[in-house]
């Protein structure tokens, strides 16, 4: 088997590749919500930043076609590792009982799972239009006012959001444990700047959906 | 003081298991936990009945031949001590507790709460170990090792190889059994010659044996009766990082040293 097939083909390997692949979209994320946070600059700069990244077609869709393939093989791995996980304890036990396991910790397929359903849900919602009750072509603001208007899809959005909290939550620090990039001198401060860019992201994003129903973002 | 026991009693691996009830009205809190078992044996003995099965050797904490799980935590509620180290004062009076045997494919069971952790063995020799020159000791100090990687490689070699981590852990990961001997021979200088082979060859049998994957939840580090920590984790993934991507290949010129 060549280095890369073996290496692809161990436990240790696939959480390596969910780690770069999950670092990615966790860099994605950030980026992404400091791009939404332009809905509170006005209808102008969103649209135009939204005209921006439209106008850099070439560019655009490497980031598409890098993220797909992210996506992709973390979700692979994240699955084929759920099926060995499940084949390594045939027996449960009949009286389990845990330590300190975190719920997020204990929950990472599920999360995971629910996130990659939300991202589609996303794009058909905001990118395609197809599940938007007026879509508007590349008019963001329009989209996002009207899209938040209709309360199911806020609810849903925000409880994603505390999902991709808990989801980020353990696999920002897990990550640093499966690149071997743990040192006593740095580990308080990787904690301490994982847990405050989860949380940026998750309440920079809450927030637009609750200031659409507030009223305080209107059309 | 009085404890109600539910023993998971099961003759083998292919036939069924079950809690057995086992009321004992006088337990001393200076008995140790497998001294209780011993008495109920001793019980179940002159009753005819087939005593339960466990593992245990040096009962002093130092061997990992003992090991069960007590109301879902693997050696029991006390923090870094074995199930043989585990004594009664522990518990209160009337606690029920409920004891089963390590759960992990890679571990099968033998009879009652005894399983067969020969795979942690394969995982040893795998590449657990140092290939040194035999022949008589060298002298002390001959090779220097720096006071914290001393500190290091003998924390990481208190593992006892008891199989608690993957008992404990919700994949039956047993990552942190091997990521201890990783760390222990990956700090001395000893070590370094085969510490890139190590790590892979141990890794190979690890998913071999059918252990599950590491999430980093943590539970074998907080059930490890050593407390072995899960920075070993980040170092053997670490380690077989710069296995992959960094080790050199043998390349042979084929020109001999002649
Ligand atoms: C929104 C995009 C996502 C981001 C930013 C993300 C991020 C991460 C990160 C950083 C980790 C930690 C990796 C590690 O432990 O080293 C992780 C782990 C994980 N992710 Fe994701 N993830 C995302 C989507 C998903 C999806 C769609 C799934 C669906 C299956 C998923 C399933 C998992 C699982 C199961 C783990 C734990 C893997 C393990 O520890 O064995 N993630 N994720
Ligand atoms: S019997 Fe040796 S560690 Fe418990």
């Amino acid at each position: 088997m060549s280095w890369t097939l073996k290496f692809w083909d161990s436990t240790v390997g696939k959480k390596v590749l969910m780690a770069l692949t999950g670092a990615a979209g966790f860099v994605f994320v950030i980026g992404h919500m400091a791009g939404n946070m332009q809905v509170y600059l006005g209808r102008d700069q969103i649209n135009a930043y939204a005209h921006f990244l439209h106008e850099k077609a070439g560019l655009l869709w490497v980031v598409r076609i890098a993220l797909l393939a992210a996506v992709g093989l973390h979700v692979l791995s994240a699955l084929q590792l759920q099926l060995i996980k499940r084949a390594a304890r045939p027996v449960r036990y009949q009286k389990p009982g845990i330590i300190q396991a975190t719920p997020a910790s204990r929950t990472m397929i599920f999360t995971g799972l629910l996130l990659a359903w939300f991202l589609l849900y996303h794009l058909a919602h905001f990118t395609w239009g197809n599940a938007h009750p007026a879509f508007r072509e590349l008019d963001a603001y329009n989209n996002i006012v009207t899209g938040f208007q209709h309360v199911p899809s806020s609810v849903f959005y925000i409880v994603c959001m505390v999902l991709l909290g808990l989801h980020l939550g353990h696999g920002g620090n897990a990550l640093f444990f499966s690149l071997g990039l743990v040192h006593p001198k740095y580990r308080q401060a990787v904690r301490a700047i994982t847990y405050a860019l989860m949380l940026l992201v998750v309440i920079a994003n809450i927030s637009i959906p609750v200031a659409v129903l507030a009223g305080v973002l209107k059309i | 003081m009085r404890i109600i026991l539910h023993v998971w009693r099961q003759k083998n691996a292919q036939s069924p298991g079950k809690f057995e009830r086992y009321e004992r009205p006088e337990v001393s809190p200076d008995m140790s936990f497998l001294e209780m078992l011993d008495v109920l044996n001793e019980d179940l003995v002159n009753k005819n009945e087939q005593p339960v099965v466990f593992d245990h050797d040096c009962r002093e904490g130092i061997c990992g031949a003992c090991g069960f799980v007590v109301n879902g935590i693997a050696h029991g509620p006390e923090d870094g001590t074995t199930v043989c180290q585990l004594h009664m004062r522990k518990f209160k009076d009337g606690d029920e507790l409920y004891l089963e045997p390590w759960r992990a494919k890679a571990f099968p069971l033998v009879r009652d709460l005894l399983v067969d952790r020969s795979a942690l063995d394969r995982i040893i020799q795998a590449g657990g170990y140092i290939t040194a020159p035999t022949g008589t000791s060298v002298d002390a100090n001959n090779i220097l090792v720096a006071k914290p990687d001393q500190e290091r490689a003998m924390d990481a070699a208190a593992c006892i190889g008891c199989g608690a981590c993957v008992a404990a852990c919700p994949n039956a990961s047993a990552m942190l059994f091997t990521s201890a001997k990783v760390t222990h021979l990956g700090n001395l200088p000893q070590g370094q010659p085969e510490r890139l082979d190590r790590v892979e060859a141990m890794v190979a049998t690890m998913d071999k044996e059918g252990f599950g994957s590491c999430t980093l939840i943590g539970e074998c580090s907080a059930a490890c009766p050593k407390s072995i920590s899960m920075d070993s984790i980040a170092r053997l993934n670490g380690d077989y990082i710069r296995a992959t991507f960094v080790k050199r290949p043998l390349e042979l010129s084929g020109q001999g040293s002649g």
